[in-house]
């Protein structure tokens, strides 16, 4: 596969007057191959969003280059880049019926009328706005105007898509379907995705790779069970999987075998992580995921005490009091007799061992 | 509304409050009203038009009309082009200095009313700066058509920029963004996005700004010249003639397009909004702008900048010229000069704004609590009575004052009173508008989750509701008090040796052109005015603008 698009040592820096300056990007880079679907995560203000607009052409990089299909466009008009855009606030045009707005990008490139009318339908009936086509964006419900802005993109037959954060203003419900929607046409239609999110679950469930950024930087790369499964530092740890981070002192190390005393037990990390080397007596975070930590009357390695406990439906959340701060756990409430616990139990704590990472403090 | 609240809102006392304030605004806005057109229609005892048929008979008056149409067109035409690029440059573009260019933009509302035709003599006049010194020209023809049109244009285009200022940042940029995204060229997203979306602001600036030009006296009577008027004919033929009927009926010539704009903007303006069902991007986008768009824009905004700081840098210069144009020496007397003749008149028109402004915003309140107490009866009959003096033109609030109060048992021609009258009821739509603005903001849930913390009603009244609307009371004050410092339209009918007014002063010193004199008044109203406008946002604390938001609203003269 081509690279379709690059972006090189993308910067941009805002003066916030008298000198004081913000990198919105910092060196930023990121390849996105013809049809895949690449998200950027990363949290508000991370620059993920400064980093789009300037593919679509809005705003201006201070340095950097962007590349499509191999070609210099930091020059490029944004009407003759042609990577659609979904925004987060749709920015459908209020004064114009749905029709309209689908027709509106065809219309500037001078389209007959016989083709606007033929793919605007085939844009309505992949979008399923079939029927709403006079109704005027103030008339429509959130999902239906989301639609009409997928739909404005599609029917340019573009070889890329950028979204914005697109589902933010959905509900929840309506955020999944939307989802399983943006999915089935990039299928479909083989379209090239950039997708910009702060969403963890919409990254790990949509995308081909995902790219974690934060303070205009790449964090990490890679597939959702990659991120998912090695989050390369505490902060994708923390912001992916929403793990639990235990403070801990490094006992010996053996190669890639990390000794750590935790309760006067001792526990041994298989340290892979190939950015990160700790030294002996080195004060670091140990860090489980919720759901890789099991509660248990039976006896066990470790205490904790229970401080509250949350029903969820499918898992209860607990938050225990564990070696001076606070951990969550989720538990599986599938099968019979789940034992509950109340406030101010002594449990047992059983950690899947194998799922410990080890990070810098 | 909580049930203490609405026990106030029933209080028996309110239905009278409300019957004196309807009675007050019967006698001082529809009274007279009735009085210009009863004395326009009543020619030889009975009823008839014959006064109208004869107006439009008579070829300066024809020419009148049509001059004020063509004037009022051309100065719509130029301020909504200037207030739109200024609201966009500010609003939209990135340039420099933005902060800057929307203070000058907002600098010439706060002016005595014909103080741009006073410094356009003083620059392009026969002696005039530019064009006798620097060019050594006669004149520019500044007297006429082309010179009203720049300084109305000049005056007036704030108010433009006012109106469109609030529709262009109501337009979400990522709409024009989306649009070019889309594909579309600068010029068609402008065509096709920003201009529709627009164009309720650019028809409401247009049409106000019409009113404006069309009601305005005190530029037409100074460099209008050969070119005749209607509200300058009106004033001649009811005041220098003698000719009441005619005078009337050419003023009443000039309520009905007032009238009728009045009503299609409130329309306009009520139908403006598309909101956008989602969030809104806030985002610092250069929007459509190009480099080279956003240089033309900044040479433009700068460009009208210079001219205004012109301006008022030439009345300060004139305020300590010896002879403009003749003898360039700097000079005290000018100063010493208006303090003999101006001082006493100076006081008394002080004195008369400061009586009547707290007046116009107690008032105004009063009848916004009236206006949006849902139990009272006629309350929107109320309501449009005091927003009606916003489309009667003042020259025929002048004359339907002067023909109502002349006689008793209203007899107040040549008092103190019924110059604070015209203030109040002139002044009086902006405070309610206000008023209600805020009220509305109050009402419902705020008074309500105050009730439910335990509040009684007295004490919500006091530490709710009141503080809340007091950026209101205070805006409205401001605005008050600058309209009657500035006045001229209605009042040149009615001041008394006794009680002048300082423009009507600074009008004369112009007519006999002593340029230096009225330069002095002039500057010193502009500082009075500026002291006041400083006070007054301190006390709305509206930051940034430095000026009440209720300027907004400030009708052009």
């Amino acid at each position: 596969m081509m690279n379709y698009m690059t972006l090189a040592n993308l910067t941009k820096k805002y003066s916030r007057g008298k000198g004081d300056e913000i990198h919105a990007l910092d060196s930023f880079n990121l390849t996105v191959k013809k049809g895949e679907f690449v998200t950027i995560l990363g949290p508000s203000g991370c620059g993920k969003t400064t980093a789009l607009r300037i593919i679509a052409g809005f705003e201006e990089q201070t340095e950097g280059d962007v590349f499509l299909k191999g070609e210099n466009i930091n020059h490029v008009a944004p009407y003759k880049r042609f990577m659609p855009m979904v925004f987060q606030s749709y920015a459908l045009f209020p004064h114009m019926n749905v029709y309209e707005n689908i027709a509106y990008g065809l219309r500037a490139l001078k389209k007959s009328r016989d083709i606007i009318r033929n793919d605007v339908a085939m844009a309505c009936q992949v979008v399923n706005l079939v029927g709403l086509e006079k109704c005027y964006p103030g008339e429509l419900s959130g999902g239906q105007q989301q639609r009409v802005a997928l739909a404005r993109t599609l029917v340019l037959k573009p070889e890329m898509i950028l979204f914005d954060e697109p589902l933010s203003n959905l509900d929840v419900k309506l955020r999944i379907q939307t989802r399983t929607e943006i999915k089935r046409v990039h299928r479909m239609l083989g379209i090239t995705v950039l997708y910009v999110t702060h969403d963890q679950s919409e990254a790990l469930s949509m995308s081909d790779r995902i790219v974690i950024m934060n303070h205009g930087r790449t964090v990490q790369e890679g597939t959702p069970e990659e991120i998912y499964n090695n989050p390369i530092n505490s902060f994708v740890a923390d912001f992916i999987g929403n793990a639990n981070f235990i403070s801990a002192e490094v006992e010996e190390i053996e190669g890639k075998r990390v000794t750590i005393r935790l309760q006067n037990r001792i526990i041994v990390v298989k340290q892979e992580n190939p950015e990160l080397s700790f030294s002996e007596g080195e004060e670091v975070y140990l860090a489980i995921k919720p759901e890789a930590t099991g509660i248990s009357s039976d006896k066990a390695d470790f205490t904790g005490i229970v401080d509250t406990r949350s029903f969820q439906g499918s898992h209860t959340e607990y938050k225990i009091e564990f070696e001076g701060s606070f951990i969550n756990i989720h538990q599986s409430n599938m099968g019979k007799e789940i034992q509950t616990y109340q406030a101010g139990d002594i449990i047992n704590l059983k950690f899947d061992k194998d799922l410990f990472h080890l990070y810098k403090k | 509304m909580n049930k203490s609240f609405g026990k106030i809102r029933k209080d028996p006392r309110l239905l009278i409050t409300a019957s004196i304030i309807t009675l007050l605004l019967i006698l001082f806005i529809l009274y007279p009203l009735y009085s210009a057109f009863k004395m326009s229609i009543t020619g030889d005892g009975g009823i008839s038009f014959s006064v109208y048929r004869e107006v439009f008979t008579q070829k300066q008056n024809i020419r009148a009309i049509s001059n004020s149409l063509v004037l009022a067109t051309l100065t719509a035409t130029f301020s909504t082009f200037i207030g739109f690029t200024f609201a966009y440059s500010i609003h939209r573009a990135i340039i420099p200095g933005q902060k800057y260019f929307r203070a000058m933009a907002i600098l010439p509302l706060i002016s005595p009313p014909f103080m741009f035709a006073l410094s356009h003599i003083l620059l392009f006049g026969r002696n005039g700066l530019i064009t006798a010194r620097l060019l050594g020209i006669d004149s520019l023809g500044i007297y006429g058509l082309n010179g009203l049109v720049v300084v109305q244009t000049m005056g007036m285009f704030p108010l433009s920029y006012l109106i469109l200022s609030g529709i262009v940042r109501a337009v979400d940029p990522d709409l024009e963004l989306s649009a070019m995204n889309l594909g579309a060229r600068r010029l068609r997203v402008f065509r096709t996005i920003t201009l529709p979306l627009t164009l309720p602001g650019l028809l409401a600036s247009w049409l106000m700004v019409f009113m404006g030009s069309l009601t305005d006296f005190g530029n037409p009577i100074i460099i209008g010249g050969d070119f005749n008027v209607l509200s300058v004919q009106a004033y001649l033929e009811f005041t220098g003639m003698g000719n009441l009927p005619r005078g009337t009926a050419l003023a009443i010539l000039l309520l009905l397009p007032t009238l009728f704009i009045f009503t299609l903007q409130k329309q306009i303006l009520k139908r403006r909004s598309y909101v956008s069902a989602s969030g809104k991007s806030v985002r610092n986008s250069r929007g459509l702008g190009t480099p080279g768009i956003s240089r033309a824009l900044f040479i433009f905004c700068l460009m009208i900048t210079v001219f205004i700081l012109l301006i008022y840098i030439t009345i300060i210069a004139g305020s300590f010229i010896t002879l403009w144009g003749e003898d360039w020496s700097f000079t005290l007397k000018h100063l010493s000069y208006s303090y003999d003749v101006g001082f006493k008149t100076l006081i008394n028109t002080l004195l008369l704004a400061l009586i009547s402004t707290p007046i116009t915003a107690a008032m105004g309140i009063l009848i916004a609590f009236l206006a949006t107490n849902k139990d009272l009866p006629g309350r929107k009959i109320l309501e449009f009575l005091s927003l009606l003096s916003y489309a009667i033109p003042g020259t025929v609030v002048g004359i339907g004052y002067v023909l109502a109060f002349n006689r008793s048992p209203f007899k107040l021609s040549g008092t103190a009173f019924i110059l604070i009258a015209v203030y109040v009821f002139r002044n009086l739509p902006i405070t309610v508008e206000g008023g209600i603005a805020a009220l509305s903001q109050v009402s419902g849930e705020i008074e309500e989750s105050a009730a439910n913390l335990g509040g009684n009603s007295a004490y919500i009244l006091r530490r709710v509701t009141l503080p809340m609307i007091r950026p209101a009371f205070f805006a409205g004050a401001t605005y008050a008090f600058i309209r009657s410092m500035t006045a001229i339209s209605a009042i040149i009918f009615l001041i008394s040796a006794r009680w002048n007014h300082m423009s009507v002063l600074i009008l004369a010193q112009t007519e006999i052109m002593r340029l230096g004199v009225a330069s002095v008044m002039s500057f010193v109203l502009i500082i009075l005015i500026s002291i006041i406008i400083f006070l007054g946002s301190q006390m709305t604390k509206l930051k940034g603008t430095g000026l009440p938001a209720s300027l907004k609203q400030l009708k052009a003269y």
